[in-house]
C-alpha cells in the first residue's frame, strides 16, 4: 500500500528525469486535458472528489480552494508553489524535488490551467540548492518537450513556471509572506482578508498550494479521483508523505496511506533507537503539541485522530523522542526558534515569543521561579489566536502542550535546577 | 450628491448607523466609542499590526482588529467585553515589556499616546523579568532626534514615507524583537515633509531634535496660528511658554493642509530668536546706527517721508513683502496712497511687468480640487519645495493617475510620476508656445513656434482630461519672459478647458494683490485713481524716499544688486522690519523693529482666496511692535487720514468691505507681443529661491540651515558641457558674475540643469551683490 502516490518512481534510475517521469504514464494527464480543453471546473470537481487536503499543514481543501479563484476576472492569475519546507521536523517536500520534480511540474501546469493563470512560481526554501537545481532541470526538460511555456502542446495554453528562491526565513512559508518575497519586498505576512485568491500576487488572484499537493495532482487525475479517495480514510483522502525523525534507528521520508497506525510508521522507521523507550512524538512538525508515546501508539495517522489526541497531524512531521529526553530543553530550543523566526511585524509575536523563550531558557538553566509554569500558559494564551498570521500560534502550541503533558518535568526543574531526565538528571 | 445607503450596527450595546465597508474603527471614532490603537491612522494604509484595537465581534470566534475589520449590517461588537479586554491588555502588557519606560525623560511625556494607553490598559507591576532591548542610537538629521529603544514598531513612519512623503526613507530592517526603524545604512531623512512623523509616531521615538529638553507638554499654551511661508496656508498650532514660542505643530484642516504641514512651517520659529533680531528702534546718524526711543525713531521715519512726499509725491516708493499680514499691507499701501504717490509693489521677484497680470489672482481651483485632476501642465514650478501640500495634492492626482507634465528650466527630483520638459529659459517660451499651437491657441507667437510630438501630447492630454490644470510657479513668475508665458497658459487653458492656476510664492502674495500693495489696484482688487511704479520700476527709477515692510532687500529682490543701488542712493530709507538685515543696514536710514511671525494678530488669504485670520501667540520681542500698530502710528504722525484704529480687526474689517464683490479670476489674457528677453545665446542664471531661503524668518531657523535641502542650496550647478566650456569640473571653486559682481561658489556638475544656464540660488547668504534671478550671468575658474 505504500508509495502509490508520490514515490510511485522510486524504483527507478534517475528519475527525476522526464523520460523515466513519462514511462509510467506522466504529463499525460496534462496532455489529456489541454488537448481536449477539460472544462476547468470538471477538474475542481475532481479534486473535491479526491478528498486531497493541504498538505502543508492547514489541511484545507484543495478543490475547494481552486473553486474560490473567479477565472473568468479580466486580471493575471498567479499559481504559486509553497516549497520554502521550514517547519522543523519537516522534510518531505525536498524528496518531491529531488526524486519526483516531474510530478510537480505537472502538477503546477494543471492547477494553472484550472485558475486560469499563465505563470506559475514554485518557492523553493533558500537552503536547497540540489532540489532546486532538480526542479530547474525539470522545469527545462519540460519545456523543451513543449509542456511549459508557450502554446504547450499546441494547445493554445501558455504557462510560464520559474522558480523563486527563498532567503532562509521561516516566516516565508507563511503563504501571504511568501507573496511578499516574491514580491521582493521583506517577507511579513498580510493581514487577511483580502485572502490571496482575490487579492493575491502583485495584487492579483493568487492560489498557493503546497509542494506535496500539487505533485499529487496527476495521479489523482490519472487514477482517478475515488481512487485516490479510497486510499484513506474519511475526511483524510489519500496517501500522505511523512517525514519522521529523532530518535528512530531510521529516520526518512515514507508514503503512507492516511489513516495508516502510527505503530506502523514507527515499524517502518526502525522502531527506538537501541535500548531506549519512546517518550513522546511530536506528530506534525514543531508547532504541533507533543502527544505522550503510550497515548500516540494508539492512534491513526490521519487529521481528526490526531486532532481529537489535541494535537494536529500538520505537515506529516513526526518527531520522536525516547527517554532520555528532557522536555524543558525540548521547549528551549522549540522556542528560541520561534523567538528567531518571527518577523516582528505584530506586538503579540513579536513581544511574546521572546518572552516565553527566555522564561523557558531561565528554567532549563536552573533559574526558575515558581510562578514561572503559570506565567508561560499565560503568556501563550495571549499571543495565540492574536497574530495576523499562525506563527504567533505555533510558538504558543507547543508551549501549553508541554504543560499539558509534562508539567511534572518543568517543575522539577524549578524546583532542583536539574533535569528529572536523561544526561542532565 | 445623492443619499448613501447606510447600515447599521451595534457597538457595546449602542446602535450605529455607518456606511457599508466603513471601518469599525473609523465608524466607532465618529460616535466617540473610544478603542485603544497604535498603528492605525486615517490617513495612513492599515497594517494590523499593533493589535491593540482588537475587539470581539459576535459570530467570530477570535478578536479581530477594529481598524482591519469592515462593517457589515447587524454586526454586533463588543469593546469591553472581557474576552476584548483580555486581549487589549494583553496587547498592552506585550508592547510595555521591552519599552524603557524612561517617561520622565522622553520628550513624548505627556503627551505620549503609548503613557495615555497604559493609563486604562496596564498593569502596576510588570511580569517581565528579563533584561529589556536597547537599540543603538542614530541619526537622522538635524530635525528628527530618535530613541529607537522606545520604538513600539506601529510603521507609522514607515508607512507614512512611502505613501505621503513619498520617499521611503524609513524602513523597519531586522526581524522580530530584532526589528528596527531606521535609514537602514546612515542617512539622514530629507523629506520636506519628514516633521510630520513626529505627530504621527505614537512615543518617543522619534521626537524633534530642535524642541528637544526644552519644555514639558504640560507647560505649553496652544495657540492658533496659520503658517506663514508658503500659499498653502498650513494651519497650525503654536505652542508657547512665558512668551516663548517652543514649537509648532499642525492643526488638522482637511481643506487646507489635511493633517500635515511642511518642516519649513514647522522648524522656522527658530528664526524668532536669531541673534539680528531687531528689538529696539534704530536711527542712522552720520552713518552709523544709534539705538533710538520709538518717539524719535516714528518722527523721525515721518518727517524724512513726509518731506520727500511734500516735494514730489511720487518719488515715494513702498515695497512691502508678501509675507506680511493682511492689515500689514493695506495699511502700508494706505500710506502711500495717502502721501499722493501708487508706487507700491509687493511682487519682489517679478521682473517682467509687461502685462499686469490679474487684479486677483489665485490658484484656479480650491485646494482640494488639485487631487482631483485628472492632468496638470506646470509650469516654471518646483512645487515639491515651493508649496510642499500642494504637490502633496498633485502626487495623490498622480498615484490616482493623473499626468502631470512641467516646463521648467531645470529637471526636479519629484517624488510623483511627471513627464518633465526642461529647457533654457528661451526654451521654456518655446515649448510653452508649441502646446499652445498644438491645443490650437490663437496668435501666439505666430511663425516662429515648432510643435512637437510632445507637445501635441502634452495638449491632447490636457484636452481630453475631465479635469486639468495649468499652473504658473514660482520660477515663472521670476521668469524674464513672465507675461509671454503668462499669455501662452492663458491661451493653453482656453482652447483646452483646462484651469489657469498661479502658484502663489508666499503666505500673503494673494493678500497683497487683495489689499492694494500693487501700484495699479486699490483695495479690494479695484483699479486704482492713479497707477505708479512696480516693483522693478522702482528700482530702476530709483526714488527718493522709500517704505520698506518686512524685507531684506538683499535677500527678497529680483535683482539684489540694483535694489541696494537704488535703495542707498535714496533720501530716506524706513525699513519696517524683524531683524537687522545687513542689506538694511547697509541702505536704510531707520529701523523700526515689528513683531514677526506669531507675534502680530492678522489674516493670510491663501492660495485659494480663503481669509484665514489668527491671533498673536506671543508679544513681539524686546521694543517690538505689531506692524499694523507701527503703520497706524506712523499714519497718524504724517497726519493721514483714516488711521484711528483699535484692533487689526478693525483694520481687517474695513479691507473687507472694500474686497466686498471681488471674485479671483486669472484673467484670460493672451497677450503675448513682445519680444522674448531670456537670450537664447547666452549663459543665463537660473535663480531659484531654494526652499528654506524663502523669506526673513527661515532664513534664520538653524535646524532648516543644516537639512541636505539649505546646504545643497549653497553651490552652483551646471551641466558638463556648460562646466567644460567654462573649464572646470565638479567640486571646483567658480566665480560666478553679474554686472561686475562676483561670488564665490563651489561647482556641481549636474546634469538637471539645461544647456547656457547655471543654477546659482537666489536669496541665500552670497547671493546679496549679485544681479538678475534669471539674468546673464558668466562662470569663470578661480
Amino acid at each position: 500500500m505504500a508509495n502509490e502516490v508520490l514515490f510511485r518512481n522510486l524504483d527507478l534510475e534517475r528519475l527525476w528525469d522526464i523520460d523515466q517521469y513519462r514511462s509510467r504514464g506522466g504529463y499525460e494527464v496534462l496532455t489529456r486535458i489541454l488537448t481536449q480543453k477539460t472544462p476547468p471546473a470538471e477538474v475542481i470537481e475532481w479534486m473535491k472528489t479526491s478528498g486531497l487536503r493541504g498538505r502543508g499543514g492547514a489541511g484545507f481543501p484543495t478543490g475547494l480552494k481552486w473553486s474560490f479563484i473567479n477565472r473568468d476576472a479580466p486580471v493575471d492569475k498567479y499559481l504559486v508553489c509553497n516549497s520554502d519546507e521550514g517547519e522543523p521536523g519537516t522534510f518531505k517536500d525536498r524528496d518531491i524535488l529531488r526524486y519526483n520534480p516531474h510530478a510537480l511540474v505537472e502538477g503546477m501546469v494543471i492547477a494553472s490551467y484550472v485558475i486560469g493563470a499563465h505563470r506559475a512560481y514554485n518557492y523553493i526554501r533558500g537552503e536547497f540548492w540540489e532540489p532546486y537545481e532538480r526542479f530547474q532541470n525539470a522545469i527545462d526538460q519540460a519545456r523543451e518537450a513543449g509542456l511549459v511555456g508557450k502554446d504547450i502542446l499546441g494547445s493554445g495554453y501558455d504557462c510560464e513556471v520559474h522558480v523563486h528562491l527563498g532567503g532562509g526565513a521561516y516566516v516565508c512559508g507563511e503563504e501571504t509572506a511568501l507573496l511578499e518575497s516574491i514580491e521582493g519586498k521583506k517577507g511579513q505576512p498580510r493581514f487577511k482578508p483580502p485572502f490571496p485568491a482575490h487579492v493575491g500576487l502583485y495584487g492579483c488572484p493568487t492560489v498557493i498550494n503546497n509542494t506535496e499537493t500539487l505533485s499529487s495532482v496527476p495521479s489523482i487525475l490519472r487514477e482517478g479521483a475515488e481512487w485516490f479517495r479510497d486510499l484513506g480514510v474519511e475526511n483524510s483522502g489519500g496517501s500522505k508523505l511523512f517525514s519522521i525523525s529523532g530518535h528512530v534507528k531510521n529516520p526518512g521520508v515514507f508514503e503512507l496511506p492516511m489513516g495508516t497506525p502510527f505503530a506502523e510508521l514507527f515499524e517502518l522507521a526502525g522502531g527506538m533507537r537501541d535500548g531506549s523507550k519512546l517518550k513522546a512524538v511530536i506528530p506534525g512538525g514543531s508547532s504541533s503539541p507533543v502527544i505522550p508515546g503510550e497515548i500516540m501508539m494508539d492512534l491513526t495517522m490521519d487529521y481528526d485522530c490526531i486532532a481529537k489526541a489535541g494535537s494536529m497531524l500538520g505537515s506529516g512531521a513526526v518527531i520522536v523522542m525516547d527517554d532520555t529526553t528532557c522536555m524543558v530543553k525540548v521547549l528551549d530550543r522549540m522556542s528560541y526558534f520561534y523567538h528567531e523566526e518571527s518577523c516582528g511585524q505584530c506586538t503579540p509575536c513579536r513581544e511574546g515569543t521572546g518572552w516565553l523563550w527566555r522564561v523557558v531558557n531561565r528554567i532549563e538553566n536552573g533559574e526558575g521561579r515558581p510562578e514561572d509554569l503559570d506565567l508561560l500558559l499565560d503568556v501563550q494564551g495571549r499571543i495565540r489566536g492574536k497574530t495576523i498570521c499562525a506563527l504567533g500560534d505555533a510558538a504558543a502550541m507547543p508551549v501549553e502542550g508541554m504543560l499539558r503533558h509534562y508539567r511534572d518535568e518543568f517543575q522539577y526543574h524549578i524546583d532542583h535546577k536539574k533535569c528529572m531526565v536523561g544526561a542532565g538528571a | 450628491m445623492s443619499e448613501e445607503k447606510t447600515i447599521t450596527i451595534e457597538v457595546d450595546g449602542q446602535t450605529l448607523e455607518a456606511k457599508p465597508g466603513a471601518l469599525l474603527i473609523d465608524v466607532t471614532d465618529a460616535a466617540g466609542i473610544d478603542i485603544p490603537r497604535f498603528c492605525y491612522h486615517n490617513k495612513l494604509s492599515v497594517a494590523a499590526s499593533c493589535r491593540m484595537c482588537l475587539v470581539e465581534v459576535e459570530k467570530v470566534p477570535k478578536p479581530i482588529p477594529a481598524c482591519a475589520t469592515q462593517v457589515t449590517d447587524g454586526m454586533k461588537v463588543q469593546t469591553r467585553s472581557p474576552v476584548a479586554l483580555a486581549a487589549q491588555k494583553g496587547t498592552m502588557e506585550f508592547l510595555l515589556i521591552n519599552h524603557p519606560l524612561d517617561c520622565p525623560i522622553c520628550d513624548q511625556g505627556g503627551e505620549c499616546e503609548l503613557q495615555d494607553v497604559a493609563m486604562g490598559y496596564g498593569s502596576d507591576v510588570s511580569r517581565f523579568v528579563e533584561g529589556k532591548r536597547v537599540v543603538p542610537q542614530t541619526d537622522v538629521g538635524p530635525l528628527i532626534a530618535t530613541d529607537m529603544t522606545r520604538c513600539i514598531h506601529c510603521t507609522r513612519c514607515v508607512r507614512f514615507g512611502d505613501e505621503i512623503a513619498g520617499m521611503r526613507e524609513l524602513g523597519a530592517t531586522g526581524r522580530g524583537e530584532h526589528m528596527t526603524i531606521g535609514t537602514y545604512i546612515a542617512h539622514s531623512v530629507d523629506s520636506e515633509l519628514s516633521g510630520n512623523v513626529i505627530d504621527l509616531c505614537p512615543v518617543g521615538a522619534l521626537t524633534s531634535k530642535p524642541f528637544r529638553y526644552r519644555a514639558r507638554a504640560w507647560e505649553l499654551t496652544r495657540r492658533d496660528g496659520v503658517a506663514p511661508h508658503d500659499s498653502v496656508g498650513s494651519n497650525i498650532q503654536i505652542h508657547v511658554r512665558r512668551n516663548r514660542v517652543m514649537r509648532v505643530h499642525p492643526r488638522e484642516n482637511e481643506a487646507v493642509n489635511e493633517v500635515w504641514i511642511s518642516d519649513r512651517d514647522r522648524f522656522s520659529y527658530e528664526g524668532l530668536y536669531s541673534d539680528d533680531r531687531l528689538t529696539r528702534p534704530l536711527i542712522k546718524k552720520n552713518g552709523a546706527w544709534a539705538e533710538a526711543s520709538w518717539e524719535d525713531a516714528l518722527e523721525a521715519a515721518a518727517r524724512g517721508l513726509r518731506s520727500v512726499a511734500a516735494a514730489d509725491a511720487d518719488q515715494i516708493g513702498t515695497l512691502v513683502s508678501p509675507t506680511a499680514t493682511l492689515e500689514e499691507l493695506y495699511l502700508a499701501q494706505k500710506i502711500t496712497r495717502g502721501l499722493g504717490s501708487a508706487n507700491i509693489d509687493h511682487r519682489l521677484r517679478q521682473s517682467d511687468f509687461r502685462s499686469e497680470g490679474p487684479a486677483f489672482p489665485w490658484l484656479g481651483q480650491s485646494i482640494a480640487e488639485l487631487e482631483k485632476v485628472d492632468a496638470a501642465l506646470l509650469i516654471g514650478s518646483n512645487v515639491r519645495k515651493d508649496q510642499p501640500l500642494l504637490a502633496h495634492r498633485l502626487r495623490k492626482a498622480s498615484l490616482k493617475g493623473a499626468e502631470v507634465h512641467f516646463v521648467n528650466p531645470l529637471g526636479l527630483d519629484l517624488h510623483f510620476d511627471a513627464n518633465q520638459v526642461v529647457s533654457d529659459l528661451a526654451g521654456m517660451v518655446h515649448n510653452l508656445a508649441g502646446i499652445a499651437k498644438a491645443a490650437g491657441g490663437s496668435k501666439v507667437l505666430a511663425g516662429r513656434v515648432s510643435v512637437s510630438d510632445e507637445h501635441k501630447a502634452i495638449a491632447k492630454k490636457l484636452k481630453s482630461a475631465g479635469s486639468a490644470t495649468i499652473l504658473l510657479g514660482n520660477l515663472a513668475q521670476s521668469h524674464p519672459d513672465y507675461s509671454i508665458l503668462y499669455g501662452l497658459a492663458s491661451s493653453i487653458a482656453e482652447s483646452t478647458g483646462a484651469a489657469l492656476g498661479i502658484l502663489p510664492a508666499a503666505a500673503n502674495t494673494i493678500g497683497a494683490a487683495l489689499a492694494g500693495a500693487v501700484p495699479k489696484y486699490g483695495a479690494g482688487a479695484r483699479p486704482a485713481e492713479k497707477t505708479g511704479l512696480n516693483a522693478r520700476t522702482m528700482l530702476e527709477s530709483p526714488r527718493k524716499g522709500y517704505l520698506l515692510l518686512g524685507l531684506e532687500p538683499g535677500l527678497d529682490c529680483a535683482n539684489p544688486a540694483l535694489a541696494k543701488q537704488a535703495l542707498a542712493g535714496a533720501e530716506c530709507v524706513v525699513a519696517l522690519t524683524a531683524y537687522r538685515s545687513p542689506s538694511l543696514e547697509e541702505t536704510a536710514d531707520v529701523m523700526l523693529p515689528i513683531g514677526a511671525f506669531a507675534e502680530t494678530s492678522g489674516t493670510f488669504v491663501n492660495a485659494e482666496g480663503a481669509w484665514q485670520g489668527f491671533g498673536g501667540a506671543v508679544a513681539p520681542l524686546g521694543e517690538a511692535r505689531p506692524g499694523w500698530k507701527v503703520l497706524r502710528v506712523l499714519g497718524n504722525l504724517m497726519d493721514l487720514k483714516g488711521f484711528d484704529y483699535l484692533s487689526s480687526e478693525e483694520v481687517r474689517d474695513e479691507l473687507q468691505q472694500a474686497c466686498a464683490g471681488a471674485r479671483p479670476e486669472n484673467d484670460l489674457d493672451n497677450t503675448t507681443d513682445g519680444e522674448i528677453q531670456a537670450s537664447a545665446g547666452k549663459l543665463m542664471r537660473i535663480g531659484e529661491v531654494p526652499i528654506y531661503a524663502a523669506d526673513a524668518l527661515v532664513r534664520r531657523a538653524a535646524a532648516l540651515q543644516e537639512t541636505k535641502d539649505a546646504r545643497d542650496a549653497a553651490v552652483a550647478r551646471a551641466n558638463a558641457t556648460v562646466a567644460g566650456k567654462a573649464g572646470v569640473g565638479d567640486g571646483d571653486t567658480v566665480a560666478v558674475v553679474q554686472g561686475g559682481q562676483r561670488a564665490k561658489l563651489v561647482l556641481r556638475v549636474d546634469a538637471r540643469v539645461p544647456d547656457g544656464c547655471v543654477w546659482v540660488a537666489a536669496g541665500v547668504p552670497g547671493s546679496e551683490s549679485l544681479g538678475d534671478q534669471f539674468g546673464e550671468i558668466s562662470l569663470e575658474k578661480v
